[in-house]
């Protein structure tokens, strides 16, 4: 391989990292802001983002809307899914310890994968092409129009939330809430309310996530959300787990990681080298790249 | 233990003596028919599979006592219905050989259920055909010896391999090819072994041999890595769901060269997943096609069409060839002795069947023709008939 062509195929697997990092990405977010406020990691969050693309299924099959309806559908009705989720499995375990809570979260988990195989069958189903994809060539590396589309909404949809986090008075509710929530409460704070919104503003972002993975591949399964579940939570432990912008980079970093290794080792080693990450961010950076070395408090 | 041995050889000594009767009662009884046993699944999962093939093996013995039968005789058919299971083939064909004393059995269609029936047959000195069983344990034991009684009608997995390599250089002119495998599917793994061992020896080369596992949405990194090698063509023996994905994500990717595969490409889901645009110039093998245009498949397509008002599907096409093969082997034997017939069938070489020639080889595994299919626009269309 020339030098020419090695530093073309390098740029086209970064394009191809970066789309599937940008998912990784808005699935991390949820993560991060749930653990950033209720300090649990909601396993059940991978199903959310698999709930939210057959909410998008349902869209524009059944009720037969276009894209960006479809969109806002699937992200209102995950976004009342996590709503329901939260009062029913995980605010009667708010005093509980944390395990009973993190076992909850799987057991929601399995709820959903297996509620969704009995409702819509474990075969996995065909996304409708809700638009044609066209495919651009800049000399010779190819960016297909979907993947552009799924960075757009993504960076849209990152934006909107900082915005609401650091300007809006909910924004300032919930960080408040995530750093010291008794306070919060004697501040005037409705933490209930508070909670509800945090996990309503990240499932939604998983179910966009969902939509946009939908469309991209055109191919959806009840067990989708496993795997990219389990690589989103990577992504948010890399970046620094309740640390917003930190999501986002991990997220994208864990794209590129994948795409690089498939690209140039084999792709067979793809989701090792993800875990090896986590291995080694746990092992010498717990607290993730943003995060900084907090001492705990006695 | 020891007890156990013994009660199971008293049990084969009686089933050998059971069979040695069943074999003087048959010479007597034998009269003006002969009766050939059909051990095929009527009910049950694969139920569709059994109607196929007893529509198929009705026809050929219809046609055979139309012009007077074989050896002055008639051919006579008794089905029994294994209910798609293993253990139930086993019923049935103890029900076929001891009580009906056929002289030799069609089927089953699914590899586990003729398994599971062999040591019925085989005791009994009675040979089986099964027309789809392409397990290669079929007609092998594991020791890799020939079992003496069990043949089938359809080639085995990896074979395509091999026939989709002699496609890619003769037909395709593909001088370099990528190969794609599914690593977590071993009939995956099969076909492009056979495929890589037959592309190379014809002098062809392989570029790239890249992996995926089930359940991956993502070939994008893969694919970006095997279109730095240039490839003629790209060899993807999978299954349809991710073979429709990386189909579409290789045309995104401007990958515009031939895709080729196996019999798992072989689904209406296909054309859904990958665009039926990107679907052009892609070619999968397959055991028959009912678009065949030889003499013999244009009769038979016709004739069936006629018995059954639908069009023979490739259970019912092999079927078809596998009661033609014993009747050649009765008229070749110039006997109706289970023995002899089974000697003659091995001996079989160069039979034309609806699904192609038929050469036995010294594992019972038909040497065959095989279907390559194109998709056209999404639909699929035939486009060659390899012969080996």
């Amino acid at each position: 391989m020339d030098m020419g062509s090695f530093a073309q195929q390098f740029a086209q697997q970064l394009i191809n990292g970066i789309s599937l990092g940008s998912i990784y990405a808005l699935i991390a977010l949820g993560y991060t802001m749930i653990y950033g406020i209720i300090k649990l990691i909601n396993f059940a969050h991978g199903d959310i983002y698999m709930l939210g693309a057959y909410m998008g299924f349902v869209a524009t099959t059944m009720l037969g809307l276009s894209f960006v309806p479809a969109l806002i559908f699937a992200m209102v009705a995950a976004g009342i899914a996590g709503i329901i989720i939260e009062r029913v499995a995980y605010r009667p375990m708010r005093n509980a310890p944390r395990i009973a809570i993190l076992i909850t979260a799987i057991g929601v988990s399995f709820f959903l994968e297996y509620g969704m195989i009995l409702i819509a069958t474990p075969q996995p189903r065909t996304f409708p092409a809700v638009f044609e994809a066209s495919v651009y060539n800049f000399y010779g590396l190819i960016v297909n129009s979907q993947q552009i589309l799924i960075l757009v909404i993504s960076l849209v949809l990152m934006a909107g939330l900082t915005y609401i986090v650091n300007h809006t008075k909910v924004g300032k509710a919930m960080r408040a809430v995530s750093f010291d929530a008794d306070a919060a409460r004697l501040m005037g704070i409705d933490i209930d309310k508070i909670i509800s919104m945090t996990f309503a503003l990240g499932s939604s972002l998983a179910a966009a996530a969902g939509v946009l993975v939908g469309v991209y591949y055109n191919s959806i399964d009840p067990l989708m959300g496993m795997m990219p579940g389990l690589k989103a939570f990577i992504a948010a432990v890399l970046g620094g787990i309740g640390i917003i912008p930190g999501a986002m980079l991990g997220g994208v970093i864990m794209g590129i990681v994948e795409a690089m290794v498939s690209g140039f080792f084999s792709s067979t080693f793809r989701d090792a080298a993800s875990f090896v990450i986590l291995i080694l961010i746990l092992l010498y950076r717990p607290s993730g790249i943003l995060g900084k070395n907090v001492k705990e408090k006695v | 233990m020891k007890s156990m041995t013994k009660v199971l050889s008293m049990m084969c000594a009686g089933l050998l003596m059971a069979s040695v009767f069943a074999g003087c009662g048959g010479e007597k009884k034998a009269g003006d028919t002969i009766k050939v046993g059909a051990d095929i699944d009527l009910t049950g999962g694969s139920a569709s599979y059994g109607k196929s093939a007893q529509n198929g093996i009705k026809l050929a013995f219809d046609q055979v006592n139309a012009k007077g039968g074989v050896l002055g005789k008639k051919m006579e058919l008794v089905v029994a219905d294994n209910k798609s299971e293993a253990a139930e083939a086993t019923n049935a064909m103890q029900k076929l050989v001891a009580q009906d004393k056929v002289v030799a059995v069609i089927g089953p269609n699914l590899s586990s259920a003729v398994i599971a029936s062999t040591a019925v047959n085989t005791g009994a000195k009675v040979l089986v055909i099964s027309p789809m069983g392409t397990n290669p344990n079929v007609t092998v034991d594991k020791d890799g010896k020939t079992k003496d009684f069990m043949f089938r009608a359809c080639f085995i997995d990896p074979f395509q391999g091999t026939v989709m390599a002699a496609f890619a250089k003769d037909t395709l002119k593909a001088k370099k090819v990528a190969i794609l495998i599914d690593n977590s599917s071993d009939y995956s793994k099969g076909l492009a072994q056979f495929f890589e061992t037959a592309f190379v020896k014809g002098g062809g080369t392989i570029v790239a041999k890249e992996s995926y596992l089930q359940k991956d949405t993502d070939f994008k990194a893969t694919l970006t890595k095997i279109k730095a090698t240039n490839p003629d063509m790209i060899y993807v023996p999978g299954y349809y769901q991710e073979v429709g994905m990386i189909v579409k994500q290789a045309r995104e990717m401007g990958l515009t060269v031939p895709m080729a595969g196996g019999d798992g490409w072989d689904s209406a889901k296909l054309p859904e997943i990958a665009g039926k645009s990107a679907l052009n110039k892609t070619f999968f093998s397959s055991l028959y096609s009912a678009e065949d245009k030889s003499e013999l498949n244009k009769n038979f397509v016709a004739a069936y069409k006629k018995a059954y008002n639908e069009t023979p599907d490739v259970f019912a096409a092999l079927a078809y060839d596998s009661a033609m093969l014993i009747v050649n082997s009765i008229k070749t034997a110039n006997s109706a002795d289970s023995v002899k017939i089974k000697d003659a069938l091995a001996k079989t070489a160069g039979f034309n069947g609806v699904a192609g020639s038929v050469t036995f080889d010294p594992q019972h595994n038909p040497v065959k023709s095989a279907f390559i299919i194109e998709y056209k626009d999404g639909a699929q269309a035939f486009n060659t008939k390899i012969n080996p």
